[in-house]
């Protein structure tokens, strides 16, 4: 089945504490190579049936009015995902 | 005088809200998230906990559960609500309240006795307090800080929806020290700090005067009964 993928990720210019956090983890492991670490959400929507213009609207305006918050939270890409994870994972 | 408290799935403070209400000298009525019934109260709390395990982000499902589609009906014709921590965020979720609730900016839960600056004493649940009124409420969360855009900041700073502040240590970044807001109508207030925890000697934040005797919460719930009865 088809799936829309939405990605959200904390505003730019906020402080992302648990980001922070890996990016002290990476600095403790020697991997200086890595200057800072963010965390998002990415949601995966599953579709009974195609993927319609009327769809990806829906799940625009569901990633704008619920699944991110505009105060603190930009929705970076909404899209349809090709080929699910979920078929190749194991049983 | 009834005061509905709404339970959410994750509700940690709904039944220490309720006897806040009873000893303030009201009927508490329990809420139930999933049902459309208000049971006719005269104001409403929603209390502290990790209502959906605080997934999508805090408040946010709780916010879009259907009680609150006639809680928001109801705030929106001057009903009084009050948003406790948790409450606080499904408020601010629910576009009653503006801004965002976000981690705090050291990243720890934090639990202590805070001391808060009433700024705004003329809403449902701060008519009791005098502006100035320095007061001692327990705070505990790990996502209490709040943000908003710098016009809205300026707006509400300007319009006086600030209604209490941080004393002594901002505990968890928010702007301007910022620790609870009223809307414009002064009958819905939300704050991360928990006035319900401190309504009884004994059992309340520690004060100069002895161990756990604080009991500035209480008035939270004498203030919405006397505007209840203002209304009335």
């Amino acid at each position: 089945m088809p799936t829309i993928v939405v990605e959200v990720m904390p505003k730019s210019e906020l402080l992302d504490p648990a980001g922070k956090a890996v990016t002290g983890a990476l600095t403790r492991l020697g991997k200086s190579e890595f200057s800072a670490v963010r965390i998002g959400k990415r949601f995966e929507l599953t579709v009974d049936g195609a993927v319609t213009e009327a769809i990806l609207a829906e799940a625009q305006q569901l990633a704008d009015d619920m699944l991110s918050n505009s105060v603190i939270e930009d929705v970076v890409r909404v899209y349809v995902l090709e080929k699910t994870v979920l078929e190749s994972a194991p049983a | 005088m009834k005061v509905g408290v709404v339970t959410f799935p994750g509700s940690l403070d709904d039944r220490d809200a309720q006897r806040a209400v009873r000893r303030a000298g009201a009927e508490a009525v329990s809420l139930w998230h999933g049902s459309h019934d208000l049971e006719g109260v005269d104001a409403i709390v929603l209390p502290g906990g990790f209502s959906y395990g605080d997934y999508l982000r805090c408040g946010a499902i709780a916010a879009r559960s259907p009680i609150m589609t006639e809680v928001i009906a109801a705030a929106n014709a001057g009903l009084p609500v009050l948003g406790i921590c948790n409450g606080f965020q499904i408020l601010v979720e629910a576009h009653l309240l503006p801004g965002g609730l976000i981690r705090n900016n050291h990243g720890d839960f934090v639990c202590r006795d805070q001391r808060l600056r009433v700024e705004n004493a003329s809403t449902a649940w701060t008519n009791g307090f005098t502006v100035g009124q320095e007061i001692t409420i327990p705070l505990k969360n790990a996502e209490g800080g709040f943000i908003v855009d710098a016009e809205t900041l300026k707006r509400i700073e300007g319009e006086g929806q600030v209604a209490f502040r941080y004393l002594d240590v901002n505990p968890n970044g928010s702007l301007d020290d910022i620790a609870g807001l009223t809307n414009a109508g002064g009958n819905v207030v939300g704050l991360m700090p928990h006035p319900e925890h401190a309504i009884e000697p004994g059992f309340g934040p520690d004060t100069p005067d002895a161990m756990r005797s604080g009991t500035d919460g209480i008035t939270f719930f004498t203030s919405v009964l006397q505007s209840a009865l203002a209304r009335a």
